[in-house]
């Protein structure tokens, strides 16, 4: 059994929120954990909280209340969320305190990330060399021609992901796309189009954890952290944002924080009952689903056809509508993931909720400049 | 008459027209690195010499911008001058694989593996008037042949 339990989660819905900051996306995500678990903010004994936009997590207690509580700021791109319940879990299992909480909250311009570049002069955003899309079109390019992925098993993953979207009240894109409107949508980055792609957008998470032999005190449904881990990238691997790679192969952080989760559980992808995987477009779904060990490359072109990953499938992915649905507000985005798992573990996902009870659900993080953060939850 | 200026300095050098990218190797271990860099993130060895990398090389994976880059950092033309461009990886025999420009972009004639070499790529005009480039691969005569044929 597990030491540490999540057993308040709160959600501000994700999207483009006119008239409300991060922060306060942030804030309202508070509270509702907080009600989730009927407590107040004065009962937490520590606080984790990162954003990369949306300013600096700690400055958030003027709103909230002033109860001298110590509260650190992480900042760790894509994975901040995760990261934030990552030293959460350590910070209970250090036995520094009884119970605490991790909050996740941004609000991004529209568009494309705007990167600078890594050096002095800016001589790779100035060629036009520093954007996110075009490493994840090249990464799932080399992957169709290594393992005979089709563009149309791009557009099965995004058309599943706005159909499961149009399921979820706090998601952003609710409306179901074809296959069809998926490819005929503008070319971004060959081969990926407008909709196989998740946008910058807002929104806030924060979830409260806590000893779990003390979770009954909290609530009659707590669920147990069964892994929380953190991987950066090895020599080999090949990252978005990188002037140049090795030729020799790693096969990358996703792989590395994957293996060393199931080990902390003790269990394996053949027990996990529905999956959250980071879908910062389309083929990320696909490479991530074999990168996290839930089948061999190139297996998902024939998961994908027969409905495998679907809510009613064998092994249900991006029950929420993942990034795709969601938008990505970086330091939202992986405890997004584990509310859903949350949800789904306690039987509450509504018209999405993954039939026959699921017990083991499973997150994961990647982003820039090679992170990525994995989570294993259990009844 | 303009002057051609790289788009920065230690990146790629420019002889009678021609680039040639800036790299480093390592003393210790030989893994290549670009740019240049001390410290080595293969064997964390701290000496590294500078060396030219290969101007010709093998197209390992590609995409097409299709849209134009928020500027900034992006110098190239915008909004309706835009034009859009090739993005590869593109590996150097023995050395490492290189991001960069092509300037190639329609997607029926980039193939995974076709020749490729090293050519400037003209991006604006500074303010001084020169002619600001970067560097791009672009098929080999060849290989564009052998490509539209397939």
């Amino acid at each position: 059994m597990s030491n540490v339990a999540i057993v308040g989660i709160g959600m501000h819905e994700f999207g483009r929120n006119d008239g409300i900051s991060g922060m306060d996306q942030g804030v309202v995500a508070v509270r509702r954990a907080l009600a989730d678990c009927g407590r107040q903010w004065s009962d937490m004994q520590f606080a984790v909280g990162g954003s990369m936009d949306g300013g600096a997590a700690d400055t958030m207690v003027s709103r909230i209340g002033l109860t001298g509580l110590p509260f650190t700021n992480v900042v760790n791109g894509c994975a901040t969320g995760g990261t934030a319940l990552a030293q959460a879990v350590n910070t209970i299992e250090s036995g520094a305190a009884d119970v605490g909480i991790a909050i996740g909250f941004d609000k991004h311009e529209p568009g494309a990330f705007r990167i600078r570049g890594p050096r002095g002069k800016d001589w790779y955003g100035g060629s036009g060399l520093a954007l996110t899309t075009q490493f994840f079109g090249m990464k799932i390019t080399r992957y169709m021609h290594d393992y005979g992925i089709s563009q149309q098993t791009l557009a099965r993953v995004a058309s599943k992901a706005f159909r499961n979207g149009s399921l979820n009240p706090m998601a952003w894109r609710r409306k179901p796309l074809s296959e069809q409107e998926v490819l005929d949508s503008l070319m971004l980055s060959y081969p990926l189009t407008q909709y196989m792609f998740c946008s910058p957008g807002e929104g806030g998470v924060a979830m409260i954890v806590c000893r779990a032999d003390k979770a009954k005190e909290y609530t009659d449904r707590p669920i147990y952290l069964q892994a929380a881990a953190v991987r950066t990238r090895k020599f080999g691997s090949f990252e978005v944002l990188a002037p140049s790679i090795a030729i020799e192969h790693d096969p990358g952080p996703t792989a590395a924080a994957s293996k060393a989760a199931f080990e902390m559980a003790g269990i394996g992808p053949e027990d996990v009952d529905v999956a959250q995987l980071q879908d910062t477009e389309a083929g990320a779904e696909i490479m991530h689903m074999a990168e996290n060990g839930f089948c061999e490359h190139g297996e998902q072109e024939q998961m994908l056809a027969g409905g495998e990953t679907e809510i009613t499938g064998r092994l249900p992915v991006n029950t929420d509508g993942g990034c795709l649905a969601n938008g990505e507000p970086i330091g939202a985005s992986g405890l997004r993931q584990v509310y859903e798992n949350v949800l789904q573990l306690r039987g509450d996902a509504g018209e999405r909720q993954v039939p026959n009870h699921p017990k083991v659900a499973y997150t994961h993080v990647y982003g820039a400049p090679g992170i990525s953060g994995v989570t294993i939850l259990s009844r | 008459m303009s002057t051609t200026v790289a788009v920065a300095d230690g990146i790629f050098s420019i002889e009678d027209g021609q680039p040639k990218l800036l790299g480093s190797r390592c003393t210790n271990c030989g893994n290549h690195m670009f740019p240049r860099q001390r410290g080595c993130p293969k064997c964390m060895f701290d000496e590294q010499d500078d060396v030219e990398l290969s101007t010709t090389g093998t197209l390992w994976t590609w995409t097409v911008q299709a849209f134009p880059p928020k500027s900034p950092p992006y110098l190239g033309p915008g909004g309706d001058d835009f034009v859009p461009y090739g993005v590869g990886y593109v590996e150097l025999p023995g050395q490492l694989r290189v991001e960069a420009r092509l300037t190639e972009s329609d997607p029926e004639k980039l193939l995974i593996g076709m020749e490729m070499e090293l050519v400037l790529d003209p991006l604006c005009i500074d303010d001084d008037g020169n002619q600001v480039v970067t560097y791009a691969f672009a098929p080999t005569q060849s290989s564009a042949s052998e490509g539209a044929r397939s």
